[in-house]
């Protein structure tokens, strides 16, 4: 297991460096040149040559390049004119948000996917099968924004009883400061129901076809008759010998929806004004806050890096066979 | 498609409702003009007509402008669908030219070209949609652009394990023992033979692209204002939504079946030209 870490370390090292490569390209491909281009023509040329320096266009190709290296190990991302402090800081802000949001939705995309999908499969074409199947399919078409804009539409409506309303903005509430710590973890959690729930749910619906199908082909093996032949309840059988092999291929998905994830938290963030890179993105994308818009450019690429990382080194935890290959 | 297979997608009871919606959307945006019951665009006296609920003059209400939403979700539908459809060719172009290369040739361009993918998979597609939509102005043209060169990775890595199979086929040998130069191998004799898997995998990238289109489109980076597209109508009812939930809501819907349609006929599809599975 060491061995196979240290190879699925060393290769995400060219990616790494593909990811640095491919943000310095994304900065040269805008026309002109991303320091004046918005600029208002009065503005002092040292000030225009400041940010010029800020984003390191001052710099030949390849000390650039290695900026954005160094700045991966720094956490030294430049400084953002949008709001007037270090693009570190305003990173430092913005990330858990989207990491606490992106582990809640994924942990309904799976554990809703996987519950729904395993059903499915267990009462193949029952009425319950055919109807969750289309559900699935209008949900998994559905584009988060709008999901989004209707359950704000529906938790905000003054029909609700006030016990049933979910707040519909932001992580915390106004008063939070005020409140005990059990009230605050509530409140937080509250906070989090709507957003998580808008950016996952598509998702959840997509893991269910893969998990019905892959629970489908394995109570066609030959162990599930084997299992069932020797007297086995028939829940001991879908959920210690058919559950649990199905899952192993549905842990491959892992880097398959993470990036979809975080493309989905900038609009998701947006709606709901919850704080985080997405949201974090967007805003200094309509300040043409270039330093920013980088920085996070760059770290959307490290993180899913990151992700599809864990994702194979769980599937080798979960599959000794990977290993050994 | 042989008969075999046109009749099982033809029993296929989820991609023939799929046929019939995708039928009804193509028709409606075809005929938008003949349809629609008021120009898409025109503002009415304002304050005597805006922000009316759904009725049967407006059979989806109209918007802040006073314009009808109903005439507006018809005229979205044709922008939506011809930015699905061109950059879902953009894709499959370069998907299949870029996988094609690939498999055909082997050796180190193979490495390159599909180490390049993985990288280019390792940004979110939204994300990079966005940034680079930001760096310039955006446009219809531009966005079509964007979508189809940010959708073509998934086509390259099918179309290359389809190829790699294929070149090692009898009818591939005897080709080449006749003589024939590789390009004509390639494009006369292998990508014919590809082509299946790339179809299904282009009717399901035309839903995946309508909803990135209305994701731009929403955070206004997509189709400007004040072209309809289903994606900036959303946007535009949002800080009126909890007065007039219309403006929001069907164009909305309109996306929803859209895009499914485009699933349901996709996953039929792939049934279909597959008799293992079972639908």
């Amino acid at each position: 297991m060491i061995r196979y870490t240290a190879r699925r370390l060393l290769e995400a090292v060219p990616i790494l460096l593909g990811i640095v490569t491919l943000t310095v390209l994304l900065l040269h491909l805008a026309p002109g040149d991303p320091a004046t281009a918005y600029f208002n023509p009065n503005v002092s040329p040292e000030i225009i040559e400041r940010m010029r320096e800020n984003l390191g266009l001052n710099l030949p190709l390849h000390e650039q390049y290695l900026r954005w290296l160094r700045s991966f190990f720094t956490g030294d991302f430049g400084y953002s004119f949008g709001q007037h402090r270090p693009v570190a800081q305003v990173i430092a802000d913005a990330l858990p948000n989207t990491l606490v949001l992106s582990a809640v939705s994924l942990l309904l995309i799976f554990v809703l996917g996987c519950a729904v999908g395993a059903l499915q499969a267990v009462r193949q074409y029952s009425a319950l099968d055919i109807a969750t199947t289309f559900v699935s399919l209008f949900i998994y078409s559905m584009p988060g924004f709008w999901l989004g804009l209707m359950l704000i539409l529906l938790f905000s409506s003054p029909a609700l009883p006030e016990v049933l309303r979910l707040p519909i903005s932001g992580v915390t509430s106004i008063d939070y400061e005020f409140m005990a710590p059990a009230q605050r973890l509530l409140d937080r959690a509250r906070h989090l129901v709507l957003p998580s729930f808008a950016l996952g749910i598509a998702s959840a619906a997509g893991v269910s076809r893969y998990m019905r199908g892959a629970m489908l082909e394995v109570l066609s093996q030959d162990y599930i008759r084997t299992a069932r032949a020797k007297g086995l309840p028939e829940t001991a059988v879908i959920l210690r010998h058919a559950l649990r092999n199905a899952l192993i291929p549905i842990v491959s998905l892992l880097g398959l929806y993470l990036p979809l994830l975080f493309g989905g938290s900038i609009v998701i963030e947006v709606v709901f004004s919850w704080p985080g890179m997405g949201r974090a993105l967007y805003n200094a994308i309509l300040a043409r806050d270039y330093p920013v818009v980088m920085a996070c450019t760059f770290l959307f690429g490290v993180l899913v890096v990151f992700a599809n990382l864990v994702a194979d080194l769980l599937y080798a935890v979960v599959d000794p066979r990977i290993r050994t290959d | 498609m042989t008969s075999e297979t046109w009749s099982r997608f033809a029993r296929h009871r989820q991609a023939a409702l799929g046929l019939i919606l995708l039928a009804v959307l193509t028709l409606s945006a075809l005929l938008a003009p003949a349809l629609a019951p008021y120009d898409p665009d025109v503002q009415a006296d304002i304050v005597s007509t805006r922000y009316q609920p759904p009725s049967l003059s407006h059979p989806m209400g109209t918007d802040r402008f006073g314009r009808d939403v109903f005439s507006r979700v018809l005229y979205g539908a044709r922008i939506s669908l011809s930015i699905g459809l061109l950059a879902v060719l953009i894709a499959i172009t370069v998907g299949t030219a870029i996988g094609a290369v690939a498999g055909f040739f082997g050796g180190r361009l193979d490495a390159v070209l599909m180490r390049g993918v993985d990288l280019l998979l390792s940004f979110p597609r939204l994300v990079l949609l966005v940034v680079l939509v930001a760096l310039f102005q955006p446009s219809i043209a531009l966005v079509t652009l964007v979508l189809g060169l940010t959708g073509w990775m998934g086509v390259s890595r099918i179309v290359r394990g389809q190829v790699l199979s294929v070149r090692e086929m009898e009818y591939v040998t005897a080709a080449r023992v006749l003589g024939f130069g590789r390009s004509r191998i390639l494009l006369r004799h292998i990508l014919p033979n590809v082509l299946t898997p790339v179809i299904v995998a282009a009717t399901l990238g035309i839903g995946n692209t309508i909803l990135a289109e209305a994701a731009l489109s929403f955070l206004g980076l997509g189709v400007q204002p004040p072209t309809a597209s289903w994606g900036n109508m959303v946007a535009s009812g949002r800080d009126a939504m909890l007065e007039a939930w219309w403006i929001t809501t069907f164009p909305g819907l309109a996306i929803v079946f859209t895009v499914m349609a485009f699933n349901l006929v996709g996953d039929g599809l792939r049934d279909a030209l597959d008799p293992r599975r079972v639908a």
